[in-house]
C-alpha cells in the first residue's frame, strides 16, 4: 500500500519538476522578453503545483497529520505571479515597444493606460483648464 | 478619497467588512497548521484589527453574485492550465523560436468591476502562453501577449467564451 502511495508522490514530484525545467528552457531558448515571461508562468503553476501535491499526498499518508499550508502556498503564488508579470510587461512597454507602430489599438478613443492616462487625455481634447493652479492646489 | 459624512452604525465601525474577517481567521489557522484556543483567538483578534485599519484603502466593494459558480470557474482554469502547460511544453521543447506566431492581441471586455478585470487577468496569465500585460486608459480593451497564436479572433473568443462570461456571472 505504502509504495503505491510513494510511486504516486515520486509521480507528481517529476512531473513538477519536468515543467520547472522546461519553463527554464524557455527563459533561456525564447528570442525576446515577452515570450520569455511565458516560462515562470509554467513553472508556477503545473511546476511547483505538482511539487505541492506530492508533499500534501507525503503528509496526509505517511505522517497521517493533513497539512493546509500548500494550498496557502498555491494561493499566495497565484496571486502575486500574474501581478509580477504585468510589472515586467509594463516596464516592457515602456521602454522597447513603440505603441503605434507594435501595438493593436484598444476599443474606444484612449490609447493604452501604459502610455495615456484617461484624464490627461480627457484634458489634452478639451485644452487646459482655466486656471490651472487653482485645481492642482484642489487636487 | 470620500468618506461617508454620515454617522456610521455600529457594526459598519466595528466589523466593517464580515466577509474579510472569515478569510482572515481561516488563513491565520491555517498559516499556523494546527487548532486550538490559543490560536483561534489571535486570529478572531487579527481578523477584526486588519479590516479596520484598512478600511480606506476599499471605500466601494463589488457585490459577489454567485459565489458557488466560482467552483465552476476554478474547475475549468485548472483544467485549462494543464491543457495549456502541455502545449507551450512542446512548443518550447520541439518549435523553433523564429517560427513561433508571437504576436499582440487586444481583447475588448464586458467586464466593468476593477475586481472582475483582475481575476480575468489573472486567469490569463497564469495560463501559459498568453500575459495579459496592459489595460487600455478607459478600462474597456485588455492587451494579450500570445506565445503562438494562429488566428486573433479564435484567441479572443475563446478568452471571452470560457474566462471572461463565466466571471461576468460572479462579478460585474
Amino acid at each position: 500500500m505504502s509504495s503505491f502511495y510513494e510511486f504516486l508522490i515520486a509521480f507528481h514530484i517529476v512531473v513538477g519538476a519536468f515543467f520547472i525545467f522546461v519553463g527554464s528552457l524557455g527563459l533561456l531558448k525564447l528570442p525576446n522578453l515577452m515570450s520569455r515571461l511565458h516560462g515562470p508562468s509554467k513553472a508556477t503553476t503545473l511546476g511547483v503545483g505538482g511539487c505541492l501535491i506530492a508533499s500534501m499526498i507525503h503528509f496526509a499518508v505517511l505522517q497521517e497529520r493533513l497539512s493546509i499550508q500548500e494550498i496557502l502556498i498555491t494561493f499566495f503564488l497565484f496571486i502575486t505571479a500574474p501581478v509580477t508579470a504585468h510589472f515586467i510587461a509594463k516596464a516592457y512597454l515602456h521602454t522597447a515597444v513603440d505603441p503605434e507602430a507594435e501595438l493593436p489599438p484598444p476599443r474606444g478613443s484612449y490609447g493604452w493606460s501604459t502610455y495615456e492616462s484617461a484624464t490627461e487625455a480627457r484634458m489634452v481634447r478639451r485644452g487646459p483648464s482655466p486656471r490651472p493652479e487653482r485645481n492642482d492646489r484642489e487636487a | 478619497m470620500t468618506r461617508p459624512l454620515r454617522k456610521l452604525t455600529y457594526w459598519e465601525r466595528w466589523l466593517p467588512h464580515p466577509l474579510l474577517t472569515l478569510v482572515l481567521i481561516a488563513l491565520w489557522l491555517a498559516l499556523s497548521n494546527e487548532f486550538s484556543i490559543a490560536v483561534l483567538l489571535v486570529g478572531v483578534v487579527l481578523g477584526m484589527v486588519i479590516p479596520i485599519y484598512t478600511a480606506n484603502f476599499w471605500p466601494d466593494r463589488p457585490t459577489i453574485r454567485s459565489p458557488l459558480r466560482a467552483i465552476g470557474l476554478i474547475a475549468i482554469v485548472v483544467f485549462d492550465v494543464v491543457v495549456a502547460n502541455i502545449q507551450v511544453a512542446y512548443l518550447i521543447l520541439f518549435r523553433r523560436a523564429d517560427r513561433l506566431r508571437t504576436r499582440w492581441i487586444a481583447v475588448p471586455l464586458d467586464l466593468t468591476s476593477p475586481e472582475g478585470i483582475t481575476v480575468l487577468m489573472a486567469t490569463i496569465t497564469l495560463t501559459p502562453g498568453t500575459v495579459s500585460s496592459d489595460l487600455s486608459a478607459d478600462g474597456r480593451t485588455l492587451l494579450v501577449h500570445c506565445l503562438d497564436c494562429g488566428s486573433e479572433e479564435a484567441m479572443v473568443g475563446q478568452i471571452k467564451q470560457r474566462y471572461e462570461r463565466r466571471i461576468g456571472r460572479i462579478l460585474p
